[in-house]
């Protein structure tokens, strides 16, 4: 555990110390602060104290910026060779992949943490549901651990980051919208498999603020397999080539 | 210097090694052992497996076959238990150029779980040995090579390992670094089991115990630098000046000795003579009790060596 957190607590340095992690938050605040407060049908067409608008835009713009957060991590360990060190010291390849998935976890957090302003204000515009406010959240940091997951294993494929980020887009968007959309042109136990798959289906619920245990197991072992199968991949060069 | 005890064995022992890549062996069925407290200089020209090799025993790449000990320890059954032992400098010297030094000395301690009130002593201890004192503040994107090299050596000393693998240390350094770290490798050497590679014959033969040369991925000579010469040469050479009388007399007189099979002069100096005696025979006493017999000046007697880049071309060529 403790050599997760350190390894996780490096990452955020370079991230916080590069101005990657500025720029990134400060995406990520002005693209949702404007879907949700200004543009189109924001906070105040709704004519109810709700964050919904915001939890809507927002997991569309996690969906396009955790990929830019997730690219790097392994891949540009590869690339320069430094994931060799790492891994000839008492690391073990579950560890390195989970600090990674912590680092990435983190950063997100922070960059919703910031967001709480907006609750705040709704909160002083009229009877907010904070049930739901809270499951909201909930929902977009599991939804989050999901990509992030999805973005360790496309990182841990290739050791070019645009590969790497394309990667986790292609994979994302099966599990953002096409097997919710699939999942209506089928029938039967394909349907229904088609609508377990989908991060929608799941997201859903839980930012509706129904706390299914269902849901919760679908994004832990979403994650999970995530980074069961990048450690999987970093464990290959032991058994074919390298 | 630390918790290093020398009744610990920690001899690295390679059992017959087989790693392919695809359908290539980049290691075929090697064997070795290196002994504690023994430096063993690892040479063969490119491509000849010795990265490979150095990987296996890091435990970062699994051998297809075979099996490395370190001490008791296997490296393929428990590579994650031999990991603390090892301290390992890659060919490439991988380092997070956007960290500085500090900071990446401080983490790799802290990864190798030294305990928090003695890293920042082991940091200062790591950048007085290695001398980075004047750069320690920068970071490492922004060293030159020469003390991004020094930075590898830090950080794979930190933790006071018992066994190093260094991969060209001295690639890319000048004169003067290549002999300070030399002496750093030497000097941390004698407690410690270390294998290092290298291209340069002079450095190998001046910093190790002992040389194992491979050569498409298998070993090709194994023992100290005097050993792979004479294994190498086989008859004896040596050089003598003789003056006291003209050339051709002492050619003759050279010539007509039991133990002597060839007799050359040496192009443009008229007393010089290389000479090569016969099998298992030395010239030397015949050739001094010679110039005694005619009352002449033996004033120059020395045996010739075989360069040990010949023992290495001999060796890898074919």
């Amino acid at each position: 555990m403790k050599l997760i957190w350190i390894i996780a607590r490096r990452e955020l340095a370079v991230f916080f110390d590069s101005l990657m992690a500025y720029i990134l938050i400060i995406l990520f605040l002005t693209v949702t602060g404007i879907l949700t407060w200004l543009y189109g049908n924001d906070v105040f067409m709704s004519g109810q104290a709700n964050l919904s608008v915001f939890f809507f835009w927002a997991y569309w713009t996690l969906f396009l910026f955790i990929p830019a957060i997730t690219m790097r991590l392994i891949a540009e360990e590869k690339r320069s060779g430094t994931i060799e060190l790492l891994l000839t010291r008492p690391v073990t390849d579950w560890q390195f992949v989970t600090g990674k998935f912590l680092s990435a976890l983190i950063l997100v957090s922070v960059a919703l943490a910031l967001t709480l302003p907006y609750y705040f204000t709704v909160w002083k515009l009229g009877p907010i549901d904070h049930g739901a406010v809270l499951t909201g959240y909930l929902g977009l940091l599991l939804m989050s651990g999901a990509y992030i997951s999805i973005g360790i294993v496309a990182s841990s494929l290739t050791n070019n980051q645009i590969v790497a980020f394309l990667i986790t887009l292609f994979i994302g968007i099966f599990f953002h919208l096409l097997f919710g959309l699939l999942s209506s042109g089928f029938s039967g136990i394909m349907g229904r498999i088609l609508n377990y798959l989908s991060m929608q289906t799941h997201y859903e619920s839980v930012s509706r603020g129904v706390l299914d245990s269902k849901d919760i197991l679908y994004f832990l072992s979403f994650m999970v397999t995530g980074l069961v199968i990048s450690e999987i991949i970093l464990t290959r060069r032991n058994i074919a080539q390298n | 210097m630390g918790y290093f005890n020398k009744d610990i064995n920690m001899d690295i022992v390679v059992q017959k090694v087989t790693k392919r890549f695809g359908p290539q062996k980049a290691v075929d069925d090697i064997s070795f052992t290196v002994k504690t407290g023994e430096i063993l200089g690892f040479l063969g020209p490119n491509g000849a497996g010795k990265t490979t090799t150095m990987k296996a025993i890091t435990g970062y790449l699994a051998p297809d076959s075979g099996d490395i000990n370190i001490g008791d320890i296997s490296v393929m059954k428990d590579p994650d238990a031999i990991k603390k032992y090892i301290g390992y400098l890659p060919e490439t010297n991988p380092l997070y150029m956007d960290m500085g030094v500090i900071d990446y000395l401080r983490f790799t301690a802290e990864i190798h779980n030294i305990p928090k009130n003695r890293i920042s002593d082991k940091i200062l201890l790591m950048i007085n040995t290695c001398g980075l004192e004047g750069e320690k503040h920068k970071k490492i994107g922004e060293l030159s090579k020469g003390y991004r090299q020094r930075v590898g050596l830090a950080q794979a000393l930190i933790h006071d390992p018992s066994v190093l693998v260094l991969d060209e240390p001295t690639s890319g350094l000048d004169p003067n670094q290549i002999a300070e770290i030399r002496d750093l490798i030497r000097r941390i050497g004698r407690e410690k089991t270390v294998i290092l590679s290298s291209h340069i014959l002079a450095e190998v033969e001046a910093t190790c115990d002992r040389i194992l040369i491979i050569s498409k991925g298998r070993i090709v000579a194994n023992g100290t630098a005097r050993d792979l010469r004479k294994q190498a040469q086989g008859r004896e050479v040596i050089r003598v000046a003789v003056e006291g009388a003209v050339h051709d007399r002492i050619l003759n007189a050279l010539q007509r000795l039991d133990s002597v099979a060839l007799v050359e002069p040496v192009t443009g100096r008229d007393e010089l003579f290389e000479i090569q005696s016969r099998e298992g025979m030395s010239s030397r006493r015949n050739i001094f009790s010679m110039c005694v017999a005619n009352n002449w000046y033996l004033t120059e007697l020395s045996p010739v060596e075989t360069r040990l880049e010949d023992v290495f071309r001999e060796l890898t060529m074919n």
